[in-house]
């Protein structure tokens, strides 16, 4: 019986990719850097992994990489249809082949699924099977709770109707097993550096960030790809290929959040599932927008700094980076340079930064004792869904009860991320009340120029831009939300928890 | 497969696992794309129409065909059979020669040895279009008279009389949004070539009788040249019923031009851009009600929207008029229905079959009445159900027999506390200015029966082997929902054998020829039947065996708990001891069976006839919170009675409950197919296009079956159950509009458009309460 070890290969050198799969040592040799995982898999026989999308939107293809996260290692389910088989250098893989091997019972988290009905047609089962799998592993998954409830946001089914995939997950979730899993999980081997050219197009995965700099300098042109949950798409849905890839995978220095003073310090390629834990008590607002940003498996590959230097007119996060006054840091080989976020946005999918820069870091200041903060996701479904209007809100009140401070930002409403300041202006100086939000909500719609697509009108975009504020009001007066999403019904009615009862604190 | 050990338990009625589950979940569940290369496999990717209509002057295909990896680029001069296919009238080009009719549609066909070289040559083809104007929605279409069928029409009493002298009356109109299927397992075929020029042609299609023959057709060759065969599909929902077709014989023409076998499958984007979908529908309705609230008279005008072919339109067209009453008697009515050309892909088969488009219509017709005349939903609904005297009659004419629908509301308004809950609603809203409550109970009587008298026919090939093991053959395909299971079950229970001792082998018409699709619920009734007569047969060959070996007579034998035995003595032979010694007689242990749908027949010129075997009938509440700022909703909760007949298999049926009320709720709220001005998709994945998620499903989802509803006639006494509970999902529609009418005053209409999109919701509640918040 063979162990699927966590460890790092043996012989793990930077100009042959190797990684292990299914305990296994795996290595490649027919592939390009833009060959994703899950064409790789199905190119060897191994076919139980499905393409349902190759956009990473119905998980049909998860597998499962052993990994360091906020809980501990974990198991992260994750789309191998967008990911770049180059990026798995040093890592540990499972897909759902390796789960049982000859003469072995099932996996609890197959199991559970054949006993609950939870597979009809099939097709989506083997991606549902690695996600439970993570959460058989993960120990914040013991008890329910919202942790659990996003474990499959990023599966579709379209035979079930999911009740008999829940029960198997409730059958799993943060049973821990102590099994052969389990003992491989104990040190999960990080991504480890690559350099190879490959049919004349290089791919580069240098293991610190020195090198990275030295790589961007001597070739701007290079595609710098973090998680590639968005490059990814570009892969597979228009083909694209490029001469030279700059993968930031290796670079655990980029990684990790950490508060120093009155800022939280995040590393660019801090994933955004680590970055959900990492904010959930210190600044609320941030963590409740990571919630609704998109399935688990994409918030375990997809990275802050991806997020913000796609430069996406929506980018859920360039709002609440504009909306809380974060500084995005810059580093170039000849030193560092700290941009505020109202600059970082400079047209439609551009951004501040020069051709021989990454984004390093990015610091964002701790709620102070008179901040209020919200931020909200509109989308058309709540789970696993782009916005239609995203919307981050930060105050700050007087003792009286009056806008000293006002920083309101939107996406989806303009060609980038915008901070609306005609509204800011309404507000500073006025009790924020219903009166005052009336007035920016005027401002609001001589201000912005939202569009009509197939996610939403400008009509519809441009009132719910305006009954967000009211929400923001209207939340704020209702007890018990000051302390953010961990308050949160498990399952609200959509983007916001309203209504303030009778007689509640104005 | 292994020898039981003990007398296993009679499976039928039993709750029991999906009979592949256990390879699902190890990935080792083997489908088409899933099938290893042969030697010298090809992939075949179509290239397409860029425009909705236009006229293909000239086709430069040097650059394509020189690109390297390229095999060969076929176009419709290179057929050699008949370029044309379709269901019911082939009108449909498998490779346009000349008139291009929708976007998507391919005219070429690139066969490479890779799909990147295949890509990289579909960029280089050079195809010079002449474009035409293009109809691109029904109200389009009606202006140009653009049509693929007839008015088809039934009709009742004097309608027009009734509703003019009534003292209420509601008139309005509904529109229905078309559906992707989205089976996750996209468009799929692998095409083999065997001796003598013959064709395997392994297909993802509920309808591999079809493929044969439209393949044939293709290549000119006798259906008898080419086999189908189905290992399993990710998924049908009808849109793999006609329309798998189209890449069978594309794969299939790859394979006749280069001698080698062909793969081909489509992206999803391909497949959402190039395959029909569930047909949108607009309606008219006019209403006339008594002032207690009887249903007097209803004229109802329907279009369907059919795209560029006809495809199943016309039968899907006829499925929603037949099912405009729902589950009420209307004395006096007019259904007109026609199907709309358009230049879009062709609609065609997804569960319900036009029915759910119909049933909307009778929900809207009584929710419009109890908004503006005041009546209370559940009440008004009660008044108007079939049943009594004089009011057992379908519009067409059927008797409508072994009524539920009185047993069913009554039991869930009651276990669910509809009362109740309405009160909570009423008091929550009361003191709630920005999120309100709604609850609503939805009735479904649901026609079982190909509407196409002639489909109701299915057969089965039964081998016994001299180990006491059985293989079961049968006309349809498993695409999930559980047919296989059920008819492992019937085999298992008619012959005594132990499931584990039954392997269901892939659907082939090798096997079993000139099936029907594996579609309008019928799977199980049609071939449950069919092998339930193949067992018959067996039984009649080895019963005096059997009473030869257990020294009794033949009237005593009895097959069950894994063997064959003596009711009196309880002596027992096994399979294998029965099965080898009939071997040694000289007995046949292979038989085929055969079932057609008795007494069923339709008149369409008259309206009128008994077009299905039974009714399916079923009930749903639903209660939804709907916030007025954002237009966004959340199910609370959602309560179901199902009648299932006496389920075969109960946890497979509750889960196409379960499974076919998301379904239905993914068409009634977040599904949105989005089209450009020029007939291009704009929502072709799953980032734009949004199925329900799991977090889309109330955590109170509670599925019952209704108990004691032994279904006559029917393989167990079971019933149909793949497409009625669709509609349960029309529950959060009416639930829906009585939370945005809590938003304005009493007395108005509610202008909610379907989809039910946050959108769609917030206009709704912007127009109830008279205008935006802010």
């Amino acid at each position: 019986m063979t162990t699927p070890t966590a460890a790092a290969p043996p012989s793990l050198s930077a100009d042959a990719l190797c990684f292990t799969l299914n305990g296994e040592l795996e290595r490649p040799q027919s592939w390009a850097p833009t060959t994703t995982l899950l064409s790789y898999l199905r190119a060897t026989g191994r076919t139980g992994s499905k393409e349902g999308c190759a956009e990473g939107d119905c998980g049909a293809c998860a597998v499962a990489i052993a990994d360091n996260s906020a809980e501990g290692p974990i198991f992260r389910a994750t789309n191998s249809c967008i990911l770049l088989l180059g990026s798995l250098h040093g890592r540990a893989v499972l897909t759902v082949e390796g789960l049982t091997q000859a003469g072995e019972a099932a996996h609890p988290a197959q199991a559970a699924m054949v006993a609950a009905l939870g597979s009809q047609c099939g097709y989506c089962t083997p991606g549902f099977v690695m996600s439970l799998v993570e959460a058989t592993y993960r120990p914040t998954l013991a008890a329910p709770g919202w942790r659990r409830e996003d474990q499959l946001a990023g599966n579709l089914c379209r035979c079930t109707g999911y009740r008999p995939i829940r029960e198997a997950l409730d059958a799993v979730a943060g049973s821990r097993p102590a099994d052969r899993f389990a003992a491989a999980l104990c040190s999960p081997a990080p991504a480890a550096a690559l350099h190879v050219v490959r049919d004349g197009e290089r791919f580069d995965q240098p293991a610190t960030l020195d090198e990275a700099l030295a790589l961007r300098a001597a070739d701007p042109a290079a595609r710098v790809v973090a998680g590639a949950t968005d490059l990814g798409l570009e892969v597979t849905l228009k083909g694209r290929r490029w001469p030279a890839l700059l993968s930031l995978e290796a670079i655990a220095a980029l990684r990790g959040a950490w508060v120093e003073g009155q800022t939280l310090v995040v590393g660019a390629t801090t994933r955004l599932a680590d970055l959900e834990d990492a904010t959930e008590h210190s600044i609320p607002a941030l963590h409740r927008m990571l919630r609704y940003f998109g399935a688990r498996a994409i918030k375990s590959r997809g990275t802050i700094g991806g997020n913000l230097c796609t430069a996406s007119p929506i980018g859920d996060l360039a709002p609440v980076m504009l909306a809380l006054g974060a500084e995005l840091v810059a580093a170039r080989v000849s030193g560092t340079r700290s941009i505020p976020a109202d600059d970082f946005w400079t047209g439609y999918r551009s951004t501040a930064l020069t051709p021989d820069e990454l984004l390093t870091h990015i610091r964002v200041p701790l709620p102070g004792p008179r901040a209020h903060q919200a931020a909200f996701k509109l989308s058309r479904r709540r789970e696993l869904d782009i916005s239609t209007v995203a919307a981050a809100f930060h105050l700050e009140l007087d003792a009286s009860g009056r806008v000293e401070r006002a920083r309101l930002a939107y996406g989806g409403m303009g060609p980038r991320p915008l901070r609306a300041r005609g509204a800011e202006d309404a507000l500073v100086g006025a009790t924020f009340d219903e009166s005052s939000v009336r007035a920016a909500a005027a401002a609001l719609e001589a201000e912005l120029r939202p569009l009509s697509d197939h996610r939403g009108s400008a009509s519809y975009r441009m009132r719910v831009a305006k009954n967000l504020l009211l929400g923001f009001l209207l939340e704020r007066q209702k007890d018990g939300l000051r302390a953010g999403a961990a308050a949160l019904d498990l399952r609200h009615t959509g983007t916001l928890a309203l209504d303030a009862a009778p007689g509640a604190r104005p | 497969m292994n020898a039981p050990r003990t007398p296993a338990a009679d499976p039928l009625h039993q709750p029991a696992p999906h009979e592949s589950a256990h390879l699902h979940v190890r990935g080792s569940a083997l489908y088409v794309d899933d099938l290893p290369d042969p030697p010298g496999c090809l992939i075949a990717r179509a290239v397409t129409s860029p425009l909705a209509h236009g006229r293909l002057r000239a086709l430069d295909l040097r650059a394509a065909r020189a690109t390297p990896g390229v095999i060969r680029v076929l176009t419709a001069a290179d057929i050699p059979g008949h370029n044309a296919i379709g269901p019911v009238v082939q009108d449909e080009p498998v490779l346009a020669a000349d008139l291009l009719s929708f976007v998507g549609q391919p005219f070429a066909l690139i066969l490479a040895t890779s799909l990147e070289a295949a890509d990289a040559a579909a960029a280089l083809v050079v195809a010079e279009i002449d474009p035409l104007p293009a109809i691109l929605s029904i109200a389009e279409a009606l202006d140009a008279g653009s049509f693929l069928t007839a008015p088809h029409t039934i009709c009742r009493g004097a309608p027009g009389a009734a509703i003019d002298e009534a003292p209420l009356r509601v008139e309005g109109s509904l529109a229905t949004g078309g559906q992707d299927h989205f089976y996750l397992e996209t468009q799929a075929a692998l095409v083999l070539l065997e001796e003598s020029g013959s064709f395997r042609v392994l297909s993802s299609t509920q309808h591999p009788s079809e493929v044969q023959r439209e393949v044939a057709g293709v290549l000119g060759l006798p259906s008898a040249m080419v086999s189908c065969e189905v290992p399993r599909l990710g998924g049908g929902f009808g849109g793999k019923e006609s329309q798998a077709s189209g890449t069978a014989c594309l794969a299939a023409l790859g394979a006749w031009a280069t001698g080698r076998p062909v793969r081909m499958r489509l992206r999803r984007g391909e497949d959402m851009r190039q395959t029909g979908k569930r047909h949108p529908f607009w309606a008219r309705y006019r209403a006339g009600f008594s002032a207690e609230g009887d249903l007097l008279g209803l004229e109802v005008e329907l279009w369907s929207d059919g795209g560029a072919t006809l495809d199943l339109s016309g039968a899907v067209m006829d499925r929603a008029l037949f099912h405009i009453d729902n589950a009420c008697f209307v004395p006096a009515l007019r259904f007109v229905g026609q199907v709309c050309r358009t230049n879009l892909p062709s609609n065609t088969a997804f569960r319900g079959f036009g029915g759910p488009q119909g049933v909307a219509v009778m929900q809207a017709v009584l929710d419009h009445a109890a908004e503006v005349h005041g009546f209370e939903p559940l009440a008004l609904l009660r008044r108007n159900l079939y049943g009594g005297p004089g009011r057992d009659r379908a519009p067409y004419g059927q008797q409508v027999q072994n009524n539920h629908l009185h047993t069913i509301i009554d039991k869930l308004a009651a276990d669910a506390d509809y009362a109740g809950r309405c009160a909570a609603a009423a008091a929550f809203n009361a003191q709630s200015p920005h999120r309100k409550r709604g609850v609503a109970l939805h009735p479904v009587k649901f026609g079982i029966s190909f509407t196409k008298s002639f489909l109701n026919q299915a057969g089965a090939l039964v081998l016994l082997y001299t180990d006491g093991s059985a293989q079961l053959n049968h006309g349809g395909t498993e695409m999930g929902q559980g047919l296989h299971t059920k008819l492992a079950a019937v085999l298992a229970h008619e012959l005594g054998l132990d499931p584990a001792a039954v392997r269901v082998m892939r659907t082939s018409t090798e096997k079993v020829p000139n099936t029907s699709p594996t579609a309008a619920s019928s799977g199980t009734d049609l071939n449950g039947a069919a092998v339930q007569d193949a067992c018959q047969t067996l039984r009649a060959r080895l019963t005096p065996l059997a009473a030869t070996l257990l020294g009794c007579p033949v009237e005593r034998v009895r097959y069950g708990g894994g063997g064959v035995y003596d009711a009196e003595t309880g002596a027992r032979v096994t399979h294998k001891t029965l099965f080898s010694k009939a071997w040694m007689e000289r007995i046949s242990l292979a038989a085929t069976g055969y079932y057609a749908t008795p007494g069923i027949a339709y008149d369409a010129d008259q309206g009128q006839g008994t077009p299905f075997y039974y009714y399916a009938y079923g009930a749903a509440i639903a209660e939804v919170e709907l916030c007025g700022l954002t237009g966004e909703h959340r199910l609370r909760r959602v309560d179901i009675l199902h009648d299932a007949g006496n389920p075969l298999v109960p946890t497979i049926d509750v889960g196409q409950v379960e499974g076919a009320f998301a379904q239905g709720l993914g068409w009634l709220t977040t599904e949105e197919l989005r089209w450009d001005g020029a007939g291009r998709l704009l929502t072709a994945g799953p980032s734009t296009y949004k199925i329900p998620t799991a977090g889309d499903l109330p955590l109170a989802l509670h599925v019952a079956l209704l108990e004691g509803a032994e279904n006559p006639g029917v393989v167990g006494g079971s019933k149909a159950v793949g497409e009625p509970p669709f509609m349960h999902a029309l529950a959060v529609v009416s639930a829906l509009r009585r939370a945005v009418a809590a938003f304005g005053n009493p007395g108005a209409q509610v202008q909610l458009r379907l989809p039910a999109t946050g959108e769609a919701l917030l206009d709704a509640v912007d127009a109830a309460r008279g205008g935006p918040l802010l």
